[in-house]
């Protein structure tokens, strides 16, 4: 599903990633750990289009085509999932119309009929239920006076009715207390544990990797993977560290 | 606001104007003149889309409330001119938006006056503006010796599509009053990229993208309007046409 081969990418000229490769097939959860300043949140970017995130050697498919060709949207569109580290707060904007936009827009661009406002509310009240956020959430202002955990559980209830193909999850683990953990991580586990669906978890602790169990994980260091393993790699890590492990 | 002649630039109220158009709808007609009487309530919405000098002089009687919303975005040159006088424990609302692009000169002029004891004013003014556009809000406020408990508040916001497009804000405030609560405040700025961003990243082409944000920045200024539905959809139709 995503092919990353040799990818070398910087950020203000400065070289961040140097040399990534890593392939992710349907119906695999892959776990990227590291420590601060390998390139994981910068991964992320790269392959989620942010402006300012240069490509400069190496290349990435989805599902085939030139990930790396396409606007952010039409990653969006492709079925492609970002999950923000620091969900964006964007005043007046109601999330309800801005995930319906959404919505439609990528259904649009895949040649699919718009979905009604009822039809549209139906979806986002069972996802909002999954995720156990209060309907009344999601017609305030996107992201505006909700707390750390609260933003995370909203990028879960997107990632719900948006239905990505791949997501991409930028540190969905941090800012969460131990209960708000478990419901992310059931959360993720029923939208994204399906047949023809992978998720890509960036996280620096092992705790989230309780919840919803990677089949691989990656060490990611000084913007390469250096070492790659099943599940026990992060047990591994959270005992002993990244130096030794990176090392 | 009954300018005898024809205004220079050297006219505090005329600084960032276009002189040529001007000059060229010189003379002006007489303001409207609307008078609330005690009392009474008054609403108002005023679209300037065809490059008009448009002049209105409120004058609001003891208790009286009105509200006016203005959406000021066509012609070269288009102008909205407010006089407002609020007699005691008068109530005026003005929300105001202009959006402009190309080489668009508008502006948004008000006076209002507190000529009595305890009347409120508020002001709503948001500004988009792309390409070599101008807009321009120029708000005084002038509150008489005897018009203690005055409560007037500004709050006036510019949107700059491009570093080219130019918004002047300019408060004035003259008072003489020593019990009074005058508050303004003034911001220009650019669209949030990471916001644009974030957006995208969901499937919203960036087009839509900055639509859906300056819409969000505009369509509060309109609520509650009499018309409001129209309001909002021409300032929409007007926002599509400069992203």
């Amino acid at each position: 599903m995503l092919k990353i081969e040799n990818l070398h990418a910087t950020v203000a000229a400065k070289p961040i990633l140097k040399g990534l490769s890593l392939t992710i097939n349907a119906g695999e959860i892959h776990a990227i750990m590291g420590p601060n300043g390998a390139g994981k949140s910068t991964l992320s970017y790269v392959l989620g289009g942010r402006p300012g995130y240069e490509v400069t050697d190496g290349s990435a498919t989805f599902d085939g085509a030139d990930l790396l060709d396409m606007e952010p949207h039409q990653r969006a569109a492709a079925g492609l999932f970002l999950g923000f580290q620091y969900p964006v707060e964007i005043p007046g904007v109601s999330n309800v119309q801005f995930l319906r936009e959404a919505l439609n827009a990528q259904r649009r661009g895949r040649g699919e009929e718009p979905l009604s406002g009822g039809e549209f509310l139906k979806v986002a009240r069972e996802k909002a239920a999954l995720l156990k956020m209060d309907m009344d959430m999601l017609k305030r202002s996107v992201n505006v006076g909700f707390s750390g955990g609260e933003k995370k559980r909203n990028e879960m209830v997107q990632m719900g009715i948006i239905d990505p193909k791949l997501a991409i999850l930028d540190e969905t683990d941090s800012g969460l207390d131990i209960d708000a953990l478990r419901t992310v991580g059931d959360g993720i586990n029923t939208i994204m544990r399906r047949p023809g669906k992978a998720v890509l978890l960036i996280t620096h602790y092992q705790r989230l990797l309780d919840y919803v169990q990677p089949d691989f994980v990656h060490v990611l260091a000084a913007g390469r993977i250096v070492k790659s393993g099943g599940p026990e790699l992060a047990r591994e890590l959270e005992e002993h560290g990244y130096a030794e492990i990176a090392a | 606001m009954t300018t005898a002649t024809l205004p220079t630039r050297r006219d505090e109220a005329w600084r960032y104007s276009d002189i040529a158009a001007v000059t060229a709808a010189w003379p002006l007609p007489a303001p409207e003149s609307i008078i609330v009487p005690a009392g009474g309530h008054f609403a108002r919405a005023v679209v300037q889309d065809a490059g008009d000098i448009q002049q209105i002089e409120l004058v609001l009687g003891k208790g009286a409330v009105a509200s006016l919303h203005v959406l000021n975005i066509g012609g070269a040159f288009g102008r909205i001119e407010l006089a407002v006088t609020l007699n005691e424990g008068a109530d005026f609302t003005l929300g105001a938006a202009q959006i402009g692009g190309g080489e668009q000169n508008l502006e948004i002029v008000t006076t209002i006056t507190h000529a009595e004891p305890g009347a409120t004013s508020r002001q709503v003014v948001r500004s988009v503006l792309s390409g070599t556009a101008t807009g321009t809000y120029l708000g005084k406020v002038a509150v008489a010796r005897d018009a203690q408990q005055t409560d007037s508040a500004q709050d006036v916001k510019a949107m700059l599509l491009n570093r080219s497009a130019t918004a002047n804000a300019k408060p004035e405030l003259e008072i003489y009053a020593d019990d009074v609560k005058c508050a303004h405040g003034c911001a220009i700025g650019e669209l949030d990229a990471m916001a644009l961003y974030y957006l995208q990243s969901r499937g919203i082409p960036p087009g839509e993208a900055k639509k859906l944000m300056l819409q969000a920045f505009v369509a509060g200024v309109f609520e509650g309007a009499e018309d409001e539905a129209r309001l909002q959809e021409l300032a929409l139709a007007k926002l599509g046409e400069l992203v």
